[in-house]
């Protein structure tokens, strides 16, 4: 898989953590090994917007990466409710339903972006770049021991 | 079922497993299912409901899915690893969730269901109603196959009509 420069977090050169929401397993482990690529960390993993609720009050992620159709409780719900009691949470949905309607509910409820399945790590990579903002730099090539 | 409702999907699953596997896929047979259908090994399974209803398979030979699993995963899975049949649910879920993208810009509404495992031996056939269709695509890891199987919901199309007038 292809490596990026390692995005860290401005405020202390750590890892950028991730929170990993999707009811697919695989999905999860291949947005793990992207995240890897770019010099980050999984906080956490959840297989329902519920649990997803419950870990990032557990873990405090930089990140959220976001599936929709899930079981128990849909993406946008989780992060209508994440972004509530977290207003500085940084949710990024992820999803192969990408229609408009569908961009638009997640941006207004308080998503930061949206990537398409099946995932492109270049795009995700500048997507995850542009969400961080200042809170996020690019230091070094990932992958050498960083 | 119009060519137009069916384009999307084969464009769908043409983009995600040529994006997937990294290598050119080539569209073969398509086929109209007019005995029941068979299941050829892993099959995932995504129902849709609202303008159109119906069902979309995505069947694997056991092997094949096998090799396509172990692709994504960049290790060699054993046959029964669970991983297998959750590839070929996501993969599934991709296809259809990219599809109905297409299909709801054009003004066709959708709500996909999460992804099953098509067990039964036999499914669906062409029916008054619901035409079924096969469509190979042929990989660099073996044949893929996605069945089709949708209908227009006439009490959905009527009530937009109706809104319509």
């Amino acid at each position: 898989m292809e490596q990026f420069a390692a995005v860290k977090r401005s405020k202390d050169g750590q890892p950028v953590r991730y929170l990993i929401v999707d009811d697919s397993v695989f999905a999860r482990k291949n947005l793990a090994r992207m995240i890897e690529t770019f010099g980050g960390q999984v906080a956490a993993e959840a297989g329902d917007g519920l649990t997803a609720i419950s870990e990032f009050d557990r873990t405090h992620p930089d990140i959220v990466l976001m599936d929709i159709t899930m079981p128990q409780m849909e993406g946008i719900e989780a992060a209508e409710r994440i972004v509530q009691q977290h207003p500085e949470a940084r949710i990024v949905m992820v999803s192969s339903v990408g229609y408009q309607e569908n961009i638009v509910a997640a941006l207004q409820r308080g998503a930061r972006h949206f990537v398409q399945k099946p995932v492109k790590a270049e795009v995700l990579y500048e997507v995850i770049k542009y969400v961080l903002g200042e809170d996020g730099a690019v230091v070094a090539a990932a992958g050498a021991g960083a | 079922m119009k060519m137009e409702l069916i384009q999307p999907f084969i464009n769908a699953a043409d983009a995600v497993l040529s994006q997937g596997l990294q290598g050119a896929t080539k569209v073969g047979n398509l086929t109209m299912e007019e005995q029941a259908y068979r299941r050829k090994g892993v099959a995932g399974m995504i129902a849709l409901t609202g303008d159109i209803e119906g069902r979309i398979i995505l069947d694997l030979e056991p092997q094949t899915a096998v090799r396509v699993a172990s692709h994504y995963a960049g290790t060699e899975l054993p046959e029964s690893d669970g991983l297998i049949k959750e590839t070929i649910f996501e993969l599934a879920n991709q296809v259809v969730g990219n599809a109905i993208s297409a299909l709801n810009d054009q003004g066709f509404h959708f709500r996909v269901h999460p992804p099953s495992l098509h067990t039964a031996e036999e499914g669906d056939k062409t029916s008054e109603d619901t035409e079924a269709l096969m469509i190979c695509f042929e990989t660099s890891l073996g044949n893929v196959f996605m069945n089709v199987a949708l209908r227009h919901n006439r009490r959905r199309m009527a009530d937009h009509a109706a809104v319509g007038a």
